[in-house]
């Protein structure tokens, strides 16, 4: 029975041991190669770390082949890694590592001088020398026999309404449980080629992960840089021979409307999965109409939840004017969406989205408020003690079975596939910075930018927002426009009036 | 239009020097945020629409590089 991913990952090497495991650029690491620098590391980091085990260890590294090797070696020493991300502002960095406390951070030369105000211990992967490192495969198999598949897999951090994420604790086996299910749905069977594009920090990484680690495919690492340059990207993708991506929509968005796919062929592309923000059906039919022979999934679910707990395959082409449903429940995963009154709610009854299941994250580390308030009890069961995730996503269920997305509850939203909890802008702006008085965050969904409303006896210019949220927020949490107001509207309450800016901001547009 | 641009690229990104740089995308001046930012800026302010294939690191890598692909969209579009 296996109880750690990487029991999968020694049956996968002894399987692919010396086709190529990730490649970047012209680099490459076969998995065998990739076992031995891992087993390395895991060797090294049981001695640095004085046995520490089941505790998390940071890797702040760019997105390069050295972190594959950080990742799993933290594994094979019976820890589990957290990814940061190396554009992280250092104040947000700092916040972090005092929250989680990780037991050493693995880093390089080159970014350890932003870790130099931490406590946390700094280790430089650059400057191991890996031809006298031990590697006692003995030492940690014995070592990993006393986990459990309930022991943490990894930690992601996601915005909190503080200006301290919240750290997102998932294990061994709700991977698993994605896994087994989506082999067995999407019939992987590590032939694919991978086209990684998400950040490390992203959840889709960690997926990828366990794609190389369970199946043998492979992973290409795309530079974030890519990102912004979708011609390349796509010639990247073509030359690569990428038959399976998994992205968030904005940047296939981007690619429909600049017309690429009619410059550029992706023959080798079989399977294209999408999720963490609703892609917009007149976008997506762009890719259905030139890709016939991709196939295309729309996949649902927040960070709290392993991967993804809804998946909808779009078998017939869908009409322009209808939004894609996000679809049916992951196998072994319980969607239950609830009424105000706790209710399940009726066929077309609008309720939040729940889940129960093997699929629930552990919880927020070291928040224990946090995870009281998402995690809560199943209401539908009075009786035994059964926990539910509440998304705080509102959906309902259509007569066919599919559950379609109609929005928040509060003021999350997802950008550029990240999410950003709005408030949490607002309250480093107001009481961290003490930039302006009183300020409001709202997303203007047409243009995909954050809007910031202020009141403040003097104007600020943009330079002036930007020169100080650069320090607290990475880029993607910088609002991209600012207007300043005499009073910002407010509700009979005396709160400010967050629906009524919002409604004006995506009607200016 | 070379100060326009400077200007452009000082709202992005104020805590960097511009003029310092020989390689705006390779010094990691812009990241793919503000490319992507940058690009709707010069859609607005001179009214073009950038053709997609002329998206590639070289068109800004620098002012001169991206007054360039100012001038080649306009060309396009009229």
């Amino acid at each position: 029975m296996k109880s750690h991913m990487l029991d999968y990952f020694e049956e996968t090497v002894k399987r692919r041991g010396n086709t190529a495991a990730v490649r970047h650029h012209d680099q490459e690491i076969t998995f065998a190669g990739l076992q031995e620098k891992a087993e390395k590391l895991g060797t090294w980091l049981l001695s640095v770390l004085e046995g520490s085990v089941n505790t998390p260890v940071a890797v702040f590294l760019p997105k390069e082949i050295p972190t594959v090797i950080a990742d799993l070696g933290i594994l094979y020493s019976s820890n589990f890694f957290m990814n940061l991300d190396v554009k992280t502002p250092k104040e947000r960095i700092g916040n972090i590592l005092e929250l989680v406390k990780p037991s050493a951070v693995v880093t390089s030369r080159k970014y350890a001088k932003a870790l130099a105000d931490t406590a946390v211990p700094v280790l430089l992967i650059d400057e191991l020398d890996w031809t006298q490192l031990s590697q006692d495969h003995d030492a940690l198999s014995a070592r990993r026999q006393e986990l459990i598949d309930t022991d943490p897999f990894c930690l992601i951090n996601t915005s909190g309404s503080t200006g301290t994420p919240k750290g997102v604790v998932l294990n061994h086996r709700s991977f698993f449980d994605f896994m087994t299910v989506s082999n067995e749905r999407f019939g992987f069977d590590g032939s694919e080629i991978i086209g990684s594009l998400s950040p490390v920090v992203f959840d889709i990484y960690d997926f990828e992960l366990c794609m190389l680690m369970v199946n043998g495919s492979q992973l290409v690492l795309l530079d974030a840089m890519l990102a912004a340059f979708p011609a390349r990207l796509l010639e990247t993708l073509r030359d690569a021979e990428v038959s399976f991506i998994f992205w968030v929509p904005s940047i296939m968005v981007n690619i429909a409307n600049m017309g690429l796919l009619d410059k550029i062929a992706l023959p080798s592309l079989r399977l294209v999965w999408f999720a963490g923000e609703v892609f917009p059906t007149k976008q997506f039919l762009v890719w259905y109409d030139k890709l016939p022979d991709t196939t295309f999934a729309n996949l649902y679910g927040p960070i709290e939840i392993t991967l993804d707990c809804t998946y909808y395959v779009v078998e017939q082409r869908p009409e322009e004017s209808e939004p894609l449903p996000i679809g049916i429940p992951y196998h072994n995963t319980d969607v239950i969406l609830l009424n105000d009154q706790n209710q399940k709610c009726a066929v077309g009854e609008e309720g939040e989205l729940c889940v129960r299941g093997t699929s629930l994250a552990m919880g927020y580390y070291n928040n224990p408020e946090k995870t009281a308030a998402a995690f809560t009890q199943n209401p539908l069961n009075t009786s035994y003690p059964e926990l539910i995730y509440r998304t705080g996503d509102m959906a309902y269920r259509r007569e066919d079975g599919n559950i379609m997305f109609k929005g928040r509850k509060d003021s999350l939203i997802k950008h550029m596939g990240y999410r950003i909890e709005l408030g949490e802008i607002e309250h480093v702006i107001e009481n961290d910075l003490k930039l302006v008085k009183y300020c409001c965050a709202v997303y203007q969904y047409a243009r995909k930018e954050i809007v910031l409303y202020y009141q403040n006896d003097a104007e600020l210019t943009d330079k002036d927002f930007r020169t100080a949220l650069s320090k607290a927020f990475p880029a993607y949490m910088i609002p991209a426009v600012y207007v300043r107001m005499e009073e910002l509207p407010r509700n009979t309450n005396g709160k400010i009036d967050r629906l009524l800016l919002k409604t004006q901001a995506n009607e200016e547009a | 239009m070379k100060e326009a641009i400077l200007e452009m690229l000082d709202e992005l990104r104020p805590e960097f020097d511009f003029t310092d740089s020989d390689d705006f995308v390779m010094d990691g001046l812009l990241d793919s945020f503000d490319i992507i930012s940058l690009i709707s800026m010069i859609e607005e302010n001179y009214d073009v629409k950038i053709d997609g294939l002329d998206i590639v690191p070289e068109n800004f890598s620098s002012v001169e590089a991206i007054e360039a692909l100012i001038g080649k969209s306009k060309g396009e579009a009229t």
